[in-house]
């Protein structure tokens, strides 16, 4: 029998309102028991112990925003080499994106994704199968078949689907499946041709904006939509105020209505742009400080539901270009903790709602077993150092690409040990 | 003097068939009753019957049939009619002629009996109204198809010795399907408990309200019904649009062995034809001899059809009106 026991840990799980001083003890890969009083006489002989010096052990992290290279552009990343930087930033669980060469739209495929993950990723990774085929548009895909095959939600990845009509058949016909859909809302009409946020830096710097109001219209529609079919939907990215204030509404009404946001959006604004930086290059753009203070707040009154990484490896040929041809996205792995805590150190957010955005809500969304610090439930679990500062240097991301807009940031606070079904993937000294 | 004042409680009193809806139980009983009678002769060596002897029937089809088409003419000629087929191809539609210009020409060639076919909802209400003749509705767009109701109905009744009270499931595509729209509506009318069950892209909003109970789940369902009726799932709306594909069609919403468990061990397998073997219905269910009686179905359509053209041509005038023709 396999069993570790981590004591002298604080044991903090948002979905079980714990937060105290104890033990943990892991046992053939599943939390077999925890609590204050749990090894209070003493760790038996034969057992191997962590002692986590009173850091925070929380559930194991989820990001269920995560681009990969693999299948068609294993340059950028592989699914192990996500695998690696995930677990490097204290993530257990991670959800990848079908917008690969090919489009994971078929069965096939995702037994593909969930056979080379088995093969070479270290945490646990599910694929969000494609809403239509090709993330064309236009058709949609075989959802009962490949959810039964593994995916856990559906999506066009970073392709808002527009079609109304296509909309609502697959928000209905998913319906039936208890299918979650995941809409990349961007109105691509409205905002042809912006490379950044409309606004008077935009004019300033030259560059075409992308308004806001391409976001909030298409939550509208989608609402709208969603009201007529009664299926679960998710925008993946909220990143303006009046998206919170039109979703917080909808929750209200009592909508089947969902939310995340990106590390990116909660911690960086339009300003960071500034000298044309294109890491800073993102989709939907990083918007105007009003709408970060309303995305924070969004997150800590609990509407908008999970913060994701919207990890999206780039190569340097693709970035290193004039700003309005470089491509969008940026690795984010290994940031997505950091940069939340930094919103828990600067007093804006609560750290029961950082961590239950990063841990039980996605995984109440996605149906996972994960997510919360329950005997008999999955050993996945984070051991995270609040309060160690250091400075990040690209160079050493377990990420294939280096595309981070946190290049040399001072960071406070990182995930020291990561644990995916009661095996170690991560250890670091806290240093 | 016209025949009803001969007869004044007519079998059918209905100078058209148009739909389901405003027929009352008796209408369709009678209809019912008419129909075994002619099953009966259609077993005889001799077939022929008189009853529209010197009588002119056109079959007017706007869309391409075969059954239904073919039907209608052995109906028409087993009575005695003179029977004309006509499918209007979509190049006279090119040439512009429009429905009511079609409709007009045709009435002045005296016929008795019109029966249409049009891919429009509507239609065959809006021809009926430009011609002095009895019109049949053999199916307008995605409203009504009355006389495979009948002959659905004829069937039912003939196996299980009645429609009241029976639980019947209709299944598919319920959306266009005006075979179930007519399905629904008769066999409310006789007392029968209608399900529908289908994939929500496949449900008409509001469905409900038509007196059915709804599911989308076979397995719930199929759950004790006494007849389960299969719709044809087009092949254009298969890919994609209103479901993803065809295997995932037949996985979740197409009729199997499987499925078919928590209907009653003695539950009929319908289905109006033609079949897509493996869409919506597993091959072997549509050909088991105990369940399916899907053959049995377009043998009932000639009867049914034969009772429709009788009954409607009993209300037509028997006798010349004064000046006319001179």
């Amino acid at each position: 029998m396999n069993r570790t026991a981590y004591t002298n840990a604080r044991l903090f799980d948002p979905a079980n309102g714990l937060d105290e001083t104890g033990a943990l003890l892991v046992e053939d890969g599943k939390i077999a028991d925890l609590g204050a009083s749990l090894f209070s006489g003493g760790v038996p002989q034969d057992m191997e112990t962590v002692d986590c010096g009173g850091k925070l052990l929380t559930p194991g992290l989820i990001d269920m925003r995560v681009f990969t290279g693999e299948p068609g552009t294993e340059f950028r990343e592989t699914l192990g080499s996500a695998s690696q930087s995930a677990a490097a930033g204290g993530i257990t669980t991670i959800i990848v994106m079908p917008n690969t060469d090919p489009v994971i739209d078929d069965v096939a495929l995702v037994d593909f994704i969930e056979r080379r993950a088995r093969d070479t990723a270290i945490v646990n990774v599910h694929p969000m199968a494609a809403l239509t085929r090709g993330c064309a548009g236009e058709q949609m895909t075989e959802i009962g078949l490949l959810k039964d095959a593994g995916a856990v939600a559906f999506t066009d990845g970073d392709k808002p689907l527009s079609d109304p009509l296509v909309m609502r058949r697959a928000l209905s016909y998913a319906h039936f499946f208890d299918a979650l859909i995941v809409q990349h809302a961007e109105d691509r009409d409205l905002a042809a041709g912006g490379v950044m946020n409309e606004g008077e830096l935009a004019s300033r710097l030259g560059l075409t904006g992308r308004p806001s109001a391409a976001e909030t219209i298409m939550i509208e529609r989608d609402l709208r939509l969603v009201e007529l079919t009664g299926a679960r939907y998710h925008v993946a990215q909220v990143t303006c105020k009046a998206s919170v204030d039109i979703i917080r509404r909808a929750k209200q009404n009592g909508l089947p209505v969902t939310c995340g946001v990106s590390a990116p959006h909660l911690t960086l604004n339009e300003n960071d742009v500034a000298s044309y930086r294109s890491f800073m290059k993102l989709s939907p753009p990083l918007r105007h400080e009003d709408d970060r203070l309303a995305v924070v707040e969004g997150v800590a009154d609990g509407t908008i539901d999970v913060i994701v990484s919207s990890h999206d490896p780039q190569d340097p040929e693709t970035k290193r270009l004039p700003f309005a041809q470089a491509a969008y996205g940026a690795v984010g792995l290994e940031t997505l903790l950091p940069a939340t805590l930094s919103l828990v150190h600067g007093g804006t957010l609560a750290l029961e709602r950082a961590i239950e955005a990063l841990t039980t809500s996605p995984a109440s969304l996605l149906g996972l077993k994960s997510g919360h610090l329950t005997k008999g439930s999955p050993a996945d679990l984070t051991l995270i150092d609040m309060n160690v500062p250091w400075v990040l240097d690209p160079e050493k991301l377990k990420s294939k690409s280096k595309n981070t807009p946190y290049d040399e940031r001072r960071l406070q606070g990182r995930a020291i040990r990561t644990i995916v079904g009661g095996k170690e993937v991560h250890v670091s000294g806290g240093k | 003097m016209t025949s009803s004042d001969a007869n004044p409680t007519p079998l059918f009193p209905h100078r058209h068939l148009i739909g389901i809806e405003g027929l009352s139980q008796a209408d369709i009983t009678s209809l019912l009753d008419l129909a075994d009678g002619y099953v009966d002769q259609n077993r005889q060596i001799n077939k022929k019957g008189d009853v529209l002897r010197g009588r002119t029937q056109i079959n007017l089809f706007f869309e391409a049939s075969t059954r239904t088409q073919s039907s209608f003419e052995l109906a028409g000629k087993r009575l005695g009619a003179d029977v004309m087929n006509m499918s209007v191809s979509s190049s006279s539609i090119k040439k512009g002629e429009t429905l009511i210009d079609t409709a007009t020409t045709l009435n002045a060639m005296h016929p008795d009996l019109i029966v249409v076919r049009h891919g429009d909802s509507g239609a065959v209400e809006l021809l009926s109204q430009k011609v002095g003749c009895s019109v049949l509705n053999a199916g307008d767009g995605s409203h009504e198809h009355p006389t495979q109701a009948l002959l659905d109905a004829l069937t039912i009744r003939r196996r299980k010795g009645r429609l009241e009270g029976m639980t019947v499931a209709i299944c598919g595509d319920i959306l266009h399907s005006r075979v179930a729209r007519s399905n629904i509506l008769l066999l409310n009318i006789m007392g029968a408990r209608v399900r529908v069950i289908a994939p929500k892209t496949l449900l008409p909003i509001g469905i409900e309200r038509l007196g059915v109970e709804v599911f989308n789940d076979m397995t719930e369902g199929l759950k004790d019904v006494d007849i389960v009726m299969m719709l044809r799932l087009q092949l254009e709306r298969m890919h994609g649009s209103f479901v993803p594909s065809v295997r995932e069609y037949f996985r979740y919403f197409g009729l199997d062995y499987e499925k078919l468990k928590v209907a009653k061990p003695d539950a009929l397998i319908m289905h109006p034809g033609p079949m897509n073997r493996g869409v919506e219905i597993d091959s072997a269910v549509a050909d088991d001899i105990n369940r399916s009686v899907i053959r049995e179905q377009v043998e009932m359509g000639v009867a049914v059809r034969m009772a429709a053209l009788d009954a409607l041509a009993r209300n037509l005038p028997n006798e010349q009106p004064a000046g006319y023709g001179a």
